[in-house]
């Protein structure tokens, strides 16, 4: 007997039961988002995956979503009830519904759940995420190339492995191009403040930062570097091109929406496995937009044969040689990072200043 | 001309009408608005009133409405007494986080022990993280006459920014892949807050809730703290006079508050939540003001006002979810429930008059 | 701290502080007059939306500031006239309002999300802005910056010299009293509160026109809780207001530079707290003022 059948057994038993379960020809997909998906960043992306899955499959599916659930039980709610109503699938967006996941699994062996960010599985539960250091990697080489004042600006939301990763990606490469560069973090503890992340830019800006590279949603440090003036950014989780030529001179997108349809495609031809997708590149879920033409040919030239590389698997953004912040080493020379180790960075490479809160 | 008269005893009648009356103007306009926004309205407002109560899976959402209402009702208890003497403890949220964040580092001290022990130190440290929060804003207050709303309030940011550090520090999970959050303290059973029968929704802080409410009732209408805090709010004047040491009542008053704030951070850590994370508080401190003034301060009204802002938060997850109204809309008609419950309160003590004022 | 350039700093903590110091503002007269609203949020938000739509629609960012004072004002005036007709408790109503507002900025923005909005010039100011350090600090920012300096001065002009003002002190201390005297407590309050709707609508658009500048649904992200804090600080008081504002985004302004410069010390949690602590600790050591005598009582004209 699983949670719902007893469930639906009590209201059968008091003659309530109706329809809900009868319209079963159409593949019923959920959606939960930790923010509203007007936030045109993490959010919003999700749902534009969700959009896709709508236009591929047409009648053959339905969506739905719950927008702005708050992590813990909240989103277990959200969960079992969506799981209630029918859906066959639900892609729950954000690390923090790790513990709500498991146990709505636990509630509905038959509901399939797919969870980015997180690392635990199950028989019904997935896990996938994105290689966006990949994307670090190839802003890095650019903003090596680009900074005239080898002060780069980093603004992190908070130190989690996703963020430290992705500084340390970018900077490795724009080491390799620069050796004079040094890069300046910023820590905006918030995931969403636009106010704070354009103050954030602003103060990088003001100690000689000439490039900012972001890992919050908003648009506000592109604003606050185009006021600026002379001073480039790159877009993050959506493209941002309002704010191209310059100062944006590219950007990582987060897209769902390949991953969204083939998983979706998984479960109506019934092939749907448990599985850990860490997509990158190569595969879409991590792209690169537009380099536009601020930056010189062979710079751009330079980050799209990287961009090539790191697609193809030629180039791993953490190759050996490579010491840890403290001199330790990490990496041999020609040694990869291993993924477990890259899942849970939590520490500086060698040349990074200042030191991760913890 | 229509104007206003006082009832010279507030109306009973109309006490118990008007929630009732107020609903009903809410599903008008609400209901307005939902047509506006191309939705069915009837279905939308039985989708939000009706369902989570009585819907097709109403004995899985009826206990939630428990789970949710729980902490409001708790926090809005202890607000409530200080909110009468006139002392405006607006930081609520921060003492809730301080309560889970003293709650589950004791928890974590003891794991991987299992004793009985360790339950009930949770709960002491729990309302301990909560005292001492609020003994800030009210010694602060006591000593140098610094105002409560401001300190309470920037307490609330400063004990965000310490949750966020000890989820990314000293609490962070050793077995959590470098994430940010805590061990899941409902899967450690020592800590683990569960259902006191399993499905119902009713963990031990709703049972402290219920408990609180009783209580509260008890001391509002027969204890003589109730008496002082009455005299405190309708005359602080009058209250010195009465012997009543305003100092001492501010500490009662916070002390009590912050106590029970923090009991429902400990509760909400060890239980429903499970893990400190960074987003551990979702704003139960501040609707639990709102949800203390909809009781009219009293411990049933604040009991019945928790359990309607449960329903709203609950049917609005079902709305989104069977009918893709946005959140939006949701957040929009809460409003409106709030203005009207709000609005015709004034039949209670007023009654309206036809007609030009006859000069006295 | 060396290279924290202060000229820059003492710059970026002007800007910091404008939205805050125009909502703050606001509140500041509605209290002076006995009310408390605790909408700030709600309406700082729809000012906002407000404001960026009006703009984006007419392509200019001065109908758009218009458009987010009238939204702001608009939008006060559910509060004004539940609280002083149907005497509804102004605490509980004021919370409703941020929820409500939140909400309705978030449906009308719908259409608005990822749009571009119109420019907001700096106003130029030449050979003031020439000169050294203090043309930099002074004379080189937006309007909105120095209409928020003129509120604050015009407010207190209108509190302390004018008659209209002594009539909304009086009100705000003793609101019978001010009723025996003759004067029109309500419509006074009314009028007190849709200035503070249209001073927080103007601070909500300074963020989604001039500082981020974008419409994101929930971008306020609780400036409007700054604001009812920093009148608190300034008890009541629109001078100590401009110090709160710019002490608060001194100290918000300051973090982040200390973080930027590469040479921080002190661990960045703590540096996190410091804007609201410092804030404690001043008002601990300036001691608060009084708040007016009636605020936050409702007021019925035979009582």
């Amino acid at each position: 007997m699983t949670f719902k059948t007893v469930l639906l057994g009590a209201t059968a038993a008091m003659g309530l039961a109706t329809g809900a379960m009868a319209q079963d020809d159409k593949t019923k997909v959920g959606f939960i988002y930790v923010g509203p998906i007007g936030d045109l960043g993490w959010s919003y992306q999700h749902d534009q995956g969700r959009l896709a899955v709508e236009e591929e499959f047409g009648d053959k599916v339905e969506t739905v979503y719950v927008e702005s659930v708050p992590e813990g039980p909240d989103a277990e709610r959200v969960l079992t009830q969506m799981a209630l109503q029918g859906a066959d699938m639900i892609f729950t967006t954000s690390f923090g519904f790790m513990e709500a996941t498991m146990n709505a699994a636990q509630k509905f062996p038959d509901v399939k759940f797919e969870h980015a960010t997180g690392y635990q599985r199950a028989d019904n539960v997935s896990t996938y995420s994105a290689r966006f250091y990949e994307g670090r990697a190839v802003q890095g080489l650019i903003a090596g190339e680009m900074t005239e004042s080898n002060i780069i600006g980093y603004i992190g939301s908070y130190p989690i492995p996703e963020v430290i990763r992705g500084i340390n990606a970018a900077y490795l490469q724009a080491k390799k191009v620069n050796p004079e560069v040094e890069f300046r973090v910023v820590w905006a503890y918030t995931w969403f403040d636009p106010a704070k992340e354009a103050e954030a830019a602003k103060a990088l800006i003001d100690a000689g930062a000439d490039v900012i590279l972001q890992h919050t949603d908003s648009t506000a440090p592109q604003a606050a570097a185009q006021e600026a003036g002379d001073v480039i950014t790159f877009g993050q989780a959506s493209d941002m091109l309002d704010y191209a030529p310059e100062p944006r001179v590219s950007s990582i997108i987060d897209n769902w929406n390949q991953y969204y349809i083939d998983r979706v495609g998984a479960v109506m031809d019934g092939s749907w496995e448990s599985q850990d997708t860490w997509g990158g590149i190569d595969s879409g879920m991590v792209e690169i937009g537009e380099i536009t033409e601020a930056v010189p040919a062979e710079v751009k030239q330079a980050a799209l044969e990287l961009k090539d590389k790191i697609a193809a698997g030629e180039v791993h953004p953490f190759t050996g040689p490579i010491n840890k912040q403290d001199g330790s080493a990490w990496l041999a020379e020609g040694e990869t990072a291993d993924d477990e180790t890259l899942a849970g960075m939590n520490f500086y490479v060698e040349g990074l200043k200042g030191e991760i809160p913890q | 001309m229509i104007r206003l008269e006082r009832r010279p005893e507030p109306s009973r009648a109309w006490t118990i009408a008007t929630p009732f009356v107020a609903v009903a103007l809410t599903m008008l306009a609400g209901g307005l608005m939902f047509a506006v926004l191309g939705k069915d309205p009837v279905e939308a407002i039985r989708t939000i009133f009706w369902d989570p109560l009585f819907g097709d899976f109403a004995s899985y959402s009826r206990p939630q409405l428990l789970v949710k209402a729980g902490p409001l009702i708790l926090i809005a208890i202890g607000l409530s007494l200080g909110f009468r003497a006139g002392i405006w403890n607006i930081g609520a949220e921060g003492q809730y986080i301080l309560g889970a964040i003293f709650a589950a580092a004791t928890g974590l001290a003891f794991y991987p022990a299992e004793s009985w022990l360790v339950f009930p130190a949770m709960i002491l440290a729990g309302a301990l993280g909560g005292i001492l929060w609020a003994m800030i804003p009210a010694l602060l207050k006591v000593r140098f006459g610094t105002n409560e709303v401001l300190v309470s309030l920037m307490l609330v940011y400063v004990a965000e920014a310490l949750l966020a550090s000890m989820a990314l520090g000293l609490l962070r999970n050793p077995e959590g892949m470098g994430f940010p959050g805590s061990r899941n303290l409902a899967q450690y059973p020592s800590a683990a807050n569960l259902d006191l029968i399993p499905g119902t929704g009713l963990h031990w802080g709703v049972a402290l809730a219920l408990i609180a409410v009783i209580v509260g009732q008890v001391v509002m209408t027969r204890h003589q703290l109730g008496f002082r805090v009455r005299l405190a709010g309708q005359s602080p004047r009058a209250a010195v006079f009465g012997g009543v040491n305003p100092g001492w009542l501010i500490v009662v008053c916070m002390g009590i508050s912050g106590g029970l704030a923090g009991l429902a951070g400990m509760f909400e850590v060890a239980g429903p939540a499970g893990r400190l994370g960074i987003d551990f508080n979702v704003g139960y401190g501040f609707t639990a003001i709102i949800v203390a003034f909809l009781g009219r301060l009293n411990p049933i009204g604040i009991l019945l006002a928790g359990l309607l802002m449960a329903l709203t938060y609950i049917g609005g997850e079902l709305a989104q979810l069977q009918m893709n109204l946005p959140l939006a809309a949701i957040q929009m008609f809460q409003g409106m429930l709030l203005f009207f419950l709000l609005a015709v309160d004034v039949l209670t003590a007023f009654r309206f008059r036809m007609g030009r004022r006859v000069v006295a | 701290m060396s290279n924290i350039d202060p000229i820059l700093l003492l710059t970026a903590i002007i800007i910091v502080s404008t939205p805050i110091l125009l909502a703050a503002i606001g509140e500041l007269v509605v209290e002076r007059a006995g009310v408390l609203n605790l909408g700030v949020e709600g309406m700082m938000i729809t000012g906002a939306v407000c404001g960026f739509v009006v703009a984006t629609m007419t392509g200019s960012p001065w109908l758009g500031f218009a458009g987010a004072a009238l939204g702001g004002a608009l939008l006060s005036m559910i509060f004004g006239i539940l609280t002083q007709l149907f005497l509804s408790n102004q605490v509980a109503t004021g919370l409703a309002l941020t929820l409500f507002g939140l909400g309705l900025s978030a449906l009308m923005g719908q259409g608005y999300i990822g749009v571009k909005g119109p420019a907001v010039p700096d106003l130029y100011l030449p050979l003031l802005r020439d000169i050294p350090v203090l043309g930099p600090i002074l004379f080189r920012h937006d309007i909105i910056v120095y209409l928020a300096l003129a509120i604050v001065l015009g407010v207190w002009l209108f509190l302390n010299r004018t008659r209209a003002g002594r009539v909304l002190r009086a009100v705000g201390e003793n609101h019978d009293a001010a009723h025996a005297l003759g004067y029109k407590v309500v419509r006074v309050r009314l009028m007190a509160i849709a200035f503070g709707g249209a001073c927080a609508g103007l601070g909500g658009a300074y963020l989604s026109l001039v500082r981020v500048p974008q419409w994101t649904e929930g971008m306020t992200a609780g400036a409007g809780w700054i604001a009812l804090a920093i009148v608190v600080f300034a008890s009541w008081r629109p001078g100590r207001l401009v110090l709160g504002a710019w002490l608060f985004g001194g100290a918000t302004a300051l973090q982040l530079a200390l973080q930027a410069s590469g040479g921080v010390q002190i661990p960045i949690e703590y540096l996190q707290m410091a804007p609201y602590l410092a804030t404690i600790l001043v008002l601990v050591i300036l001691r608060a003022g009084r708040a007016p005598g009636s605020l936050g009582r409702p007021f019925h004209a035979s009582s």
